[in-house]
């Protein structure tokens, strides 16, 4: 990646750290409300699921892509485009399996984690379960239904942070109420 | 290239409003739905922009040299932290050099999505919470005590009073 001049670098840098830093202190929040981890992450990706059915629009209106022709296109688009734009990554995209409806995103830094540790009483935080959320709720907007999960994350000790993404169907797109 | 560029730029604010945008509802769908709940949440959120404005300004004023002075101090704030935080400067600053300052900016982003009328003079508030906190936060690491409100009068203009 070229660097630009220092203050763009910087003032770039400084806006993921709003961010970083924001979702650092609703996550702490929610830990604080909830008793457990798996709550947490139930919430997490709820949230991100609401963001992502309106990201979707926001995502279409600056990149004018047009509908992708498969998943593979998706997979790139997502990855080359949409966290490019939003998080300022480019995950990689791996592991696909053999029918073509699952892949992996392999992110080697997450700016939700900088200066991120986790304590030793929330070994099953997924903290950065926000992104899941945003992923399926975005993809369903545009009829995709799919499955995200994290299977690795550096959080938790693993070398690279893995988001594995599954086809699931197509969404028929709902017919207005009495049309039956 | 023209459209690329533009769209990466103001994306990731795009995304911190989403985010604040969620905060503010789970702060608020949280809490018992009674009239005395608003004044709680407000704070909720107002301490929680307190600790993120605290962590910005200490990554943005770490090869700062030190403010000569008070004044100085709240010209920073109006210019490089509002950028950093809102893309742009305050649009006006006015003090009595007796610790009150105004500042006001006309186009406040994060209600640029409430539309006009009466109920968005309502609901306003919320909206202005975290930020109060965030301007509060980095005057806190900065030295500064203060207590800062907000108010909006025609919108989307705020006016933050620091005392």
């Amino acid at each position: 990646m070229s660097r630009q001049s220092n203050r763009t670098t910087d003032s770039k840098k400084m806006n993921s750290e709003l961010f970083t830093l924001t979702y650092g202190a609703l996550v702490t929040q929610l830990c604080k409300d909830y008793e457990n981890d798996e709550e947490v992450n139930k919430q997490l990706d709820k949230m991100g699921y609401n963001i992502g059915v309106r990201l979707i629009e926001d995502f279409l209106a600056r990149s004018s892509i047009g509908r992708c022709q498969d998943f593979r296109e998706t997979a790139d688009v997502i990855a080359k485009v949409a966290f490019k734009m939003y998080l300022g990554i480019t995950p990689s995209v791996t592991n696909w399996s053999p029918a073509g409806d699952e892949f992996s995103l392999i992110l080697e830094s997450n700016p939700l984690v900088d200066f991120v540790e986790l304590p030793d009483n929330h070994s099953t935080l997924i903290y950065s379960n926000l992104l899941c959320g945003i992923l399926r709720g975005a993809l369903e907007m545009v009829q995709m239904a799919v499955d995200v999960r994290f299977v690795q994350d550096t959080l938790r000790g693993d070398n690279v942070t893995e988001i594995r993404m599954k086809f699931i169907k197509r969404i028929e797109e709902n017919l207005p109420a009495g049309d039956e | 290239i023209w459209t690329t560029v533009f769209g990466r730029r103001m994306a990731d604010e795009a995304l911190f409003q989403f985010l604040h945008y969620e905060l503010m509802q789970y702060i608020y769908k949280s809490a018992d739905s009674k009239e005395t709940e608003n004044g709680r949440n407000i704070t909720k959120l107002e301490n929680m922009g307190f600790r993120v404005g605290q962590g910005l300004i200490e990554r943005l004023t770490k090869d700062t040299a030190r403010f000569k002075d008070e004044l100085d101090t709240m010209k920073f704030i109006c210019k490089d932290f509002w950028t950093c935080v809102f893309k742009k400067q305050i649009d006006n600053l006015r003090t009595n050099h007796q610790g009150i300052y105004v500042l006001q900016d006309n186009k406040f982003r994060l209600l640029s999505q409430l539309s006009a009328g009466k109920q968005y003079l309502e609901h306003a508030p919320k909206y202005l919470a975290f930020s109060c906190g965030l301007v509060r936060g980095a005057l806190s690491n900065l030295g500064v005590k203060s207590i800062v409100t907000a108010e909006v009068s025609v919108m989307p203009t705020i006016l933050l009073q620091k005392i």
